[in-house]
């Protein structure tokens, strides 16, 4: 085992899995986000991001969700310390980007930026809800009013927007490239894990943009997102 | 044809090396890469000066030696061919083009445009073969190999192991040339023996060779000149998984 993971295939094969992991996480945290447009007054995001924290399954997952951040960014940095190695003199013409993507060609950068949205996030969000108690049933605020006084600062909002843009193009590699670092493509099946990732990526990116910009022009406009006044 | 050159020079492996500019004129637009390659030389040797050390074999786009990084692509701008089969009528006159050596740590540069691709006769010596004996050549319906999986092993064996993949890849990796030749050999009933020490030792022979990993961007095959598929590294990676569990 210890063989394998200090392989090349073996560090490929834990980014692959994952970062499989983390979108199946991003598939659970848009459904809750999503909640804050059901015209409730955030009642119904309040109550599932309550009832998350006291669920030990949800817990136990949490786990290993810091751990798959952990791993992926780990690895990511090992790899690319590695691959700039495995080239030490470059070319003085760099013709790479008539032959592959420049999001293929850039995930490290990629994913360094959403590594530092999420910093960022945990920061707004976690720590406040979760450390700290200062949002949330014991708090001053609840997290629904905390989400839409987040938003209302335009850095913040475009911050957000610009960090799940880059997030969707990072899934539209990624997704995809994971199946293949597992062994999993053939002829028959890379063209369903490249549209399957491609469109997870267009749900992923306007589903996470809708928040940035819905929240931070309801609240330009004075419109009435969360329907407070219910 | 006009064309301006802007060609690596190196002395030795040892010896920084710097860009040198070279025009040549009445370049025909039929000639090979390596023909235009020649007429510099011949007028290098004229004037006493070293000529530009490159390599080169077959010139049919067989053998794999030919190797050049023509204005950042490897082979050149055209898709499956090698550089002896690449014909100055893809270019412009009066274009100017910047022609490098391969660049990977594994690929050190022994002079000018030459560099020593010995890692893949090293990768090669850990796996890259059969033991059993085969015998002379089998009756046509001797051995029941399913016409996908010859195929298959087919495309994969046109690989001339030429680099072009670590040459083009932006992290120098070299899994299309180890995952072709696994994979060759994997299809077949003859490779089946060391089916799984092979996954095993090639692998790990790449990974010493300080070769980069696969970030799946496909510049390798987008600039193999045999167009050898993506599909041979997932099938790698699997026979590499196996080797793992059974091993």
């Amino acid at each position: 085992m210890n063989k394998f993971l200090a392989s090349s295939l073996g560090k490929k094969t834990i980014m692959a899995l994952t970062g499989l992991f983390l979108v199946l996480f991003l598939v659970e945290h848009l459904y809750t986000n999503l909640l804050l447009f059901a015209g409730d007054g955030g009642l119904a995001f309040d109550e599932a991001s309550h009832s998350m924290v006291h669920n030990v399954f949800i817990r136990i997952v949490e786990v290993f969700l810091f751990l798959a951040i952990i791993l992926h960014v780990y690895q990511a940095v090992m790899l690319t310390s590695e691959n700039a190695k495995a080239r030490p003199v470059k070319y003085a013409v760099d013709g790479t980007g008539k032959t592959a993507s420049w999001f293929s060609r850039n995930m490290g950068l990629t994913g360094a930026m959403i590594f530092f949205f999420i910093v960022v996030h945990l920061y707004n969000f976690f720590v406040p809800y979760r450390i700290t108690g200062s949002v949330g049933p014991d708090g001053h605020e609840t997290l629904s009013h905390e989400v839409a006084e987040a938003l209302e600062n335009p850095w913040y909002a475009l911050l957000y927007a610009v960090s799940v843009i880059i997030l969707a193009f990072h899934i539209n590699h990624g997704f995809q490239s994971a199946f293949q670092s597992l062994g999993m493509n053939n002829k028959k099946y890379s063209p369903l894990y490249k549209r399957t990732g491609t469109a997870l990526a267009i749900i992923f990116g306007l589903g996470f943009l809708s928040f940035p910009v819905l929240f931070y022009f309801s609240h330009v406009t004075g419109f009435d997102i969360l329907n407070w006044n219910q | 044809m006009n064309i301006t050159l802007k060609v690596w020079r190196q002395k030795n492996a040892k010896e920084a090396g710097n860009f040198v500019t070279y025009r040549l004129q009445d370049i025909s637009p039929d000639m090979s890469f390596l023909e235009m390659f020649d007429v510099l030389n011949e007028q290098l040797i004229g004037k006493g000066d070293e000529p530009v050390a490159f390599d080169h074999d077959c010139r049919e786009g067989i053998c794999g030696m030919c190797s050049m990084m023509i204005n950042g692509r490897a082979h050149g701008p055209t898709r499956g061919t090698t550089t002896c089969q690449l014909h100055m009528r893809s270019f412009n006159d009066g274009d100017t083009i910047v022609v490098e050596p391969w660049r990977a740590k594994a690929f050190p540069v022994i002079k000018d445009l030459v560099v020593d691709r010995t890692s893949f006769d090293r990768i090669i010596a850990t796996g890259g073969f059969i033991s059993v004996n085969t015998g002379s050549a089998q009756d046509a319906n001797c051995l029941p190999v399913p016409k996908d999986d010859a195929d298959k092993a087919f495309a994969a064996a046109a690989c001339i192991g030429c680099g072009a993949c670590v040459a083009a890849c932006k992290n120098a990796s070299a899994m299309l040339f180890v995952s072709a030749k696994i994979s060759q050999l994997a299809l077949l009933p003859q490779g089946q023996v060391e089916r799984e020490s092979r996954a095993l030792n090639m692998v790990k022979q790449m990974d010493e060779e300080g070769f980069g990993s696969c970030t799946n961007t496909g510049s390798c095959e987008a600039e193999c000149p045999k167009e050898i598929s993506l599909e041979n590294i997932a099938r790698m990676n699997r026979e590499y998984f196996m080797a793992i569990l059974k091993k």
